[in-house]
């Protein structure tokens, strides 16, 4: 049987959720040997390939590149999942929704800095007005919550896709778990 | 031939989303490089209005690397703004949680990020460039970077109740003490972490002699250093003072309060990136260029405090009679630091008072601003709140470890690229090292763009109209 096609993908999230995947430690051989990871931040390649069994999507949506970014990886992706509440909800990078990202930038790069105020806006993506969680932008087929989800939890979800079976969380993770 | 722009897009193997852009002159040779930093997040502002007490736990989110960082930089601002001297057991306890952390994370770096460049080589094949790449080649050194860092995250969890975003370390201590359960398990572990990081030193060692060429070209020339160190000038993650050497490895500026960090330390903004430059005020821009993290650590310490440490310490200043210059030895540096943690762990765990019920103190504020600053595994944190008379926050300022070595890292990548790349023969080595040698400051791209975002590699030809006429693209 060949190898099921796994990726993984960070928008904007603080990594967590992938740390959290590398908690699953030696568990990591295992599903190395019953699928490659094609596309992550973990490994080399640098263009997300045309066919993906399944993507675990960490972080919210929230610049013009998170946004190409996830439409992008949904045309080549079988399965995809919110991995983590602040892809499952938009969570804490949603917290500068209230503000205009005017502010926001102006707080970084005109108040709190000694030489050359301005906001970055050369090769850099711009920032969305609102910060959003991925299903508000394109269709989600799994979503796995927690701040990070546990390790247990993402071997869980890994293993029960790669067998083909829709994994059954309501037990076992929730929200800022 | 025309000028180019090449383009490495999205650097990998870093933590965090970023690009690298290296500028080609008609003669095909590398002007110019840069390295932006492409996501940016903006805690400084949207934690305004909430109150204090939840600033540890929220600014831990920063980073799900180093969320113990966070939350101990945070935690001391809190303290300041509480305006207590926390129970001497926190304050311990604080440490060993710190520990814990460098220990997993300079792992994450060394054997998840950067073993495959020093094991399969700067030219090897990108499809194999990765820890499963590792574990065919050489299965113990793979198998000893997995233990190693769920070592780390054990003894977080054994602390913090949770492995990453723990919400343990709280203003005025931390919730809960140190069980002896828990104490004993985390002694019983200590000696195979140890084991691991003595064969993970000598194995680096070993491959050095292969590497000459990029251990004198990456990153490698003057700067200034800066590091926390204790009143005894010995190495610490927790608390201390400020020193910076120079590049002979004279002490240029000691003692300066982390409190005051604004008097010494300038932000500069780059138009072309999220992640803020820092700079030595004294020196002003450029010339105040300094580094931070493990490098800077041994250059800036006198001693470790603990006999393993200490001893591949004096062995790593016979390296070069100044300061140690080239950035390749980050990974040597963050290899004695790993055999610190674990002896300093130890000497901690058995405090007569470790386990003592007092962990905590309470008060309600009394100060108006507060700094909390420590070393996190890639150099000086910076957390500076101030608050309305409520409690609520109304400006933070965080100024992160990458970010200082943000002007570092661009001088790097352009030493890297004027000896390695050549625009009339593209190969995917010569890009590989150019994200290499990024890969030795073991940025924090989520961290340091807190305020700012997430970095990423690519490469692109510009011709002199600047449109992109080739784009390298690693498959």
């Amino acid at each position: 049987m060949s190898k099921m096609r796994l990726a993984t993908v960070w928008l904007d999230g603080c990594s967590g959720c992938h740390m959290s995947f590398l908690d699953i430690d030696e568990r990591l051989i295992a599903v190395a040997e019953r699928a490659d990871l094609v596309y992550s931040p973990l490994v080399d390649a640098k263009t997300f390939p045309e066919e993906v069994d399944i993507t675990l999507v960490e972080g919210a949506v929230s610049s013009e590149e998170d946004l190409h970014k996830i439409q992008m990886v949904r045309q080549h992706t079988k399965i995809l999942v919110s991995l983590g509440d602040c892809a499952v909800t938009a969570n804490v990078p949603a917290m500068r929704n209230p503000f205009f990202t005017a502010e926001v930038y102006d707080r970084a790069y005109r108040e709190n800095v000694t030489f050359d105020p301005g906001v970055p806006d050369q090769v850099v993506p711009r920032l969305l007005p609102f910060v959003r969680p991925v299903h508000e932008i394109v269709p989600v087929d799994v979503y796995v919550p927690g701040c990070p989800p546990s390790a247990d939890v993402i071997f869980y979800v890994v293993t029960e896709l790669l067998e083909g079976r829709n994994p059954e969380l309501s037990a076992k993770t929730r929200f800022g778990a | 031939m025309e000028r180019r722009t090449i383009v490495i897009d999205p650097v990998t193997r870093i933590e965090g989303h970023a690009k690298i852009t290296l500028h080609l002159n008609e003669q095909g040779r590398v002007e110019d490089a840069r390295f932006h930093v492409t996501q940016f997040r903006g805690f400084e502002k949207f934690c305004e209005g909430r109150p204090f007490s939840e600033m540890p736990a929220l600014m831990a989110r920063i980073c799900g690397i180093c969320p113990v960082s966070h939350l101990i930089a945070s935690a001391k601002a809190c303290d300041a703004l509480l305006a207590v001297r926390i129970p001497p057991t926190a304050d311990k306890l604080r440490r060993i949680f710190g520990l814990a952390q460098v220990v997993q994370s300079h792992a994450l770096s060394l054997f998840y990020l950067s073993s495959p460049d020093l094991l399969l080589g700067m030219d090897a094949d990108p499809a194999k460039a990765h820890l499963f790449g590792v574990l065919e080649k050489n299965s113990a050194l793979a198998r000893d970077g997995i233990r190693l860092r769920q070592f780390g995250q054990q003894m977080i969890e054994r602390l913090g109740g949770k492995r990453i975003h723990p919400a343990w370390v709280v203003p005025g201590g931390v919730s809960e003490p140190l069980t002896e359960k828990n104490r004993d398990a985390i002694l019983s572990a200590l000696p195979e972490a140890l084991q691991i990081a003595e064969r993970t030193m000598e194995w680096f060692k070993g491959t050095m002699e292969k590497l000459r060429e990029e251990i004198t070209s990456f990153g490698n020339f003057p700067t200034l250093f800066m590091g926390i160190v204790k009143g005894d000038g010995g190495l610490t993650f927790y608390d201390g003072k400020i020193r910076i050497v120079d590049a002979s490895g004279n002490v240029a500026a000691d003692g300066l309060d982390p409190a005051c960090y604004a008097d010494f330390i300038g932000e500069k903004v780059e138009p072309w990136s999220y992640l803020k430059s820092t700079y030595y005020k004294p020196k002003g821009f450029p010339e105040g260029i300094y580094r931070v993290g493990p490098l800077a650590r041994m250059n800036v310490a006198d001693r470790c405090g603990t006999p393993r440490a200490d001893q591949e310490l004096a062995e790593f200043h016979e390296l070069q009679r100044t300061a140690v210059l080239s950035s390749f030895h980050y990974h040597h540096a963050r290899l004695i630091e790993i055999l610190y943690c674990v002896e300093r762990m130890e000497q901690l765990l058995n405090d007569p008072e470790i386990l003592s019920k007092h962990v905590r103190a309470f008060a309600r504020p009394n100060a108006l601003e507060g700094v909390g600053a420590a070393e996190a595994p890639r150099g000086t944190l910076f957390h500076h709140y101030k608050i309305d008379e409520q409690g609520l926050m109304r400006w933070a300022n965080l100024i992160i470890a990458t970010g200082h070595n943000s002007v570092a890292m661009n001088r790097s990548i352009l030493q890297v690229a004027k000896h390695f790349v050549h625009g009339d023969r593209l190969t995917p080595g010569m890009l590989n090292r150019v994200e290499a040698v990024i890969r030795c400051y073991d940025p924090c791209l989520s961290c340091s763009t807190h305020a700012a975002g997430q970095m990423a590699l690519q490469v692109e030809l510009l011709n002199a109209g600047g449109e992109v006429v080739d784009a390298v693209a690693r498959p």
